[in-house]
């Protein structure tokens, strides 16, 4: 948008650049509310020109770890940095970042433009420079015609976009969005994560976002940091938390997967052979796992094979019966019960329109998947 | 058949808006009415103590001579007479600086009331109407005791020591604007509260990560969303103190009345049901201005959904 702000954050690749200095830094930030900690220590680094979503449950700490950056919780201990900067103590006014509410908290008694200019007019810009960067940012985020209008005279969609726009208007360091689309019914909500992406983009900014909705964090997000009752238990980019999980409960989180629990029998270099399964002995991926640890293979449906036919030996294999299927129209999700009664998920998407003899419940099927499908996980 | 219970049914809705119409035509317009019209005779010694009466015996001719014989003098006379214009502006300034006190004090209390936690607001707002649970006469009959010289409140400056001497309170404009002022409170703080209670938090905040600081987020926020029951409360407290009667004749001074002492003087100690009738008429027409303003705003409310 301007040019300081761009030379400010050049870096758009998806994960962040190690080699730069942080441009927010939490130091074992903890928060309590009426004895329930709500933040337990949580450091985490955010680089420039970053997308970073704090995914979590509700009451995860998300929220409050957001709201100690933008100033209206002050940490029990811990700092709060910016730029190297301390904030931990700087009131929530005096702080170079904007933060767009899950309420939206527009103005009801100023228009779209007044609420646009609120936060231009407390830093005393002169009028003509109000009025153009107003007009600049209605523009961008298609508002124009709708200045003279009240928030209850909008859509969900515009309120949304007023708010998105009254915080980008200041040029802030970095851009806070608590739950920014909860409201928004679900086709939009898909349109307005691909016009965030567009906005960090074009404007250069830091974004940082919380949602408790593990697709937007994905789609949206260069990284991530999974929270869970007040600590941050994985930071990555969005597919090394998907294939790369690093506890039960992260794999468990996001997305689907069946969690196998098991013995490590031996291990290589490239392979970790997890015996005494429901499903037999797995050959996974390569773990810090030892011998004899009772651990979990983490293995994403979609990775596994469904068929009629005997697999080749070179894969894993467990032969079942169909227990049910969910159809979901790009895919169909099957649900294969073993020897012992455990239930196995597989997903397959629906390539072909007609099918000869499609799997049908009760069908004795073989599923297979390759030795690095499966994660295994120690905690 | 479906004809038959649709008209039933319409006619049971109009019944429904016909009712507060029928209650303000008999308890208002008729009222009015009649004290419009006493208002344009003339004072008498009979009984009832006004000319001309309305004689139903004499048919046509008779309602003739009784229009013939209605007069504005009444009217003419509240003009020429010092005395009740200057009862008329002294109501109009004392209702207009209470109201400005009632305003000052009443918009922290409601703040306060909003901001406090959520399990007190409860008890707060049983505070403020807990006066109502004693009578209205009864209250201002103890605060004549309080503001005597040797009342409660001298007492009290005495032992702080902010004053030598005990000061007069009883008979001055100072008591009558304690007494309105306490007895308005809770209709200025209510509507107030009503407002700013619904008011969500998170718009401070979104004034502060603005760049706004507290004090100014309550002028550019708070202090414009309560401006709906302000307004309200100020119509409440204005209209009723205008005609206030009974706080200044038992706290205030004897030397200059308000419109309300004044009609009542006129109604009861001269029986000049003419004049106290023409005071009364125009004295509701001064105040009908606040009164639609205070309709024009309400609608604005609804329509705006709140």
């Amino acid at each position: 948008m301007n040019g300081q702000h761009q030379s400010d954050n050049p870096v758009t690749t998806r994960s962040g650049d190690p080699a730069a200095s942080p441009l927010v830094r939490f130091d074992a930030v903890s928060k309590r509310f009426a004895g329930v900690t709500a933040v337990d220590g949580v450091s985490l680094d955010i680089y420039p020109g970053e997308f970073f979503a704090l995914l979590g449950p509700s009451g995860c700490g998300k929220t409050t770890l957001l709201r100690t950056l933008a100033g209206f919780e002050t940490p029990d201990s811990g700092r709060v940095l910016l730029n190297g900067e301390d904030l931990t103590r700087v009131p929530p006014h005096r702080r170079p970042v904007n933060m767009m509410f899950q309420s939206y908290a527009l103005f009801p008694h100023l228009t779209v433009a007044g609420n646009v200019a609120f936060g231009l007019k407390q830093d005393g810009l002169p009028q003509e420079e109000i009025a153009a960067r107003i007009a600049e940012m209605l523009a961008l985020l298609r508002l124009e015609g709708l200045e003279a209008r009240k928030p209850h005279q909008l859509s969900g969609g515009q309120r949304q976009r007023v708010a998105l726009a009254r915080a980008l208007v200041k040029h802030p360091r970095v851009l806070l969005l608590d739950e920014p689309l909860a409201a928004l019914d679900k086709k939009l909500r898909g349109e307005t994560q691909f016009e965030l992406m567009r906005l960090k983009e074009r404007l250069g900014l830091t974004f940082v976002i919380v949602t408790h909705d593990q697709e937007e964090a994905m789609t949206v997000a260069s990284r991530i940091g999974v929270m869970n009752h007040g600590r941050l238990v994985q930071v990555a980019t969005p597919s090394e938390i998907y294939e790369q999980p690093n506890s039960r409960w992260v794999a468990d989180f996001i997305g689907d997967v069946n969690l196998i629990d098991g013995r490590v029998a031996e291990k290589t270099t490239v392979v970790t052979t997890v015996a005494t399964t429901p499903a037999g002995t797995i050959r996974a991926a390569a773990s810090d796992a030892k011998p004899g640890d009772s651990v979990a293979v983490a293995l994403r449906p979609e990775k596994i094979r469904i068929g009629r036919e005997v697999p080749p030996a070179s894969l894993n294999a467990v032969e079942g019966e169909v227990a049910a299927i969910g159809y979901l129209g790009d895919f169909s999700i099957y649900k294969v019960r073993l020897a012992d009664g455990f239930v196995m998920e597989a997903a397959a998407a629906n390539v072909a329109r007609v099918i000869e003899r499609p799997v049908s419940i009760g069908d004795r099927v073989w599923l297979s998947w390759a030795t690095d499908a499966g994660v295994v996980l120690t905690q | 058949m479906s004809a038959r219970s649709h008209s039933k049914r319409s006619w049971g809705q109009r019944l429904v808006i016909l009712i507060p119409y029928l209650w303000l035509a008999a308890f208002f317009l008729v009222p009015f009415l009649i004290v419009f019209k006493i208002s344009l005779s003339q004072f008498a010694t009979a009984q009832p103590p006004y000319l001309p009466q309305f004689d139903l015996d004499e048919g046509l001719a008779g309602l003739k001579e009784f229009f013939s014989e209605l007069s504005s003098a009444n009217y003419a006379r509240l003009v020429s007479d010092w005395l009740y214009l200057s009862s008329y502006g002294r109501s109009l300034a004392i209702a207009f600086v209470s109201t400005a006190m009632l305003l000052a004090l009443g918009l922290p209390i409601a703040y306060a009331m909003a901001r406090a936690p959520r399990r007190w607001q409860g008890v707060l707002f049983l505070l403020i109407v807990l006066p109502f649970w004693t009578s209205f006469l009864i209250r201002v009959y103890a605060w004549m005791t309080i503001l005597q010289r040797d009342g409660l409140l001298n007492q009290a400056l005495l032992a702080i020591g902010i004053v030598d001497a005990p000061p007069v309170w009883i008979s001055t404009d100072a008591a009558i604007f304690i007494g309105i002022v306490y007895t308005y409170l809770p209709f200025m703080v209510l509507p107030i509260y009503a407002t700013l209670e619904r008011m969500d938090e998170t718009l401070l905040e979104a004034a502060a990560d603005l760049g706004c600081p507290r004090w100014k987020a309550f002028w550019l926020v708070t202090v414009p969303l309560a401006l709906p029951g302000a307004i309200a409360g100020s119509i409440l407290c204005f209209i009723p103190i205008v005609g206030e009667f009974v706080i200044p004749d038992l706290l205030g001074g004897s030397g200059t009345m308000m419109i309300g002492q004044t009609l009542w003087l006129e109604f009861f100690n001269n029986r000049d049901w003419p004049a106290a009738s023409a005071v009364a008429v125009v004295l509701l027409a001064l105040l009908i201005v606040p009164l639609i303003l205070f309709q024009h705003v309400q609608a604005r409310r609804l329509e705006q959904g709140g």
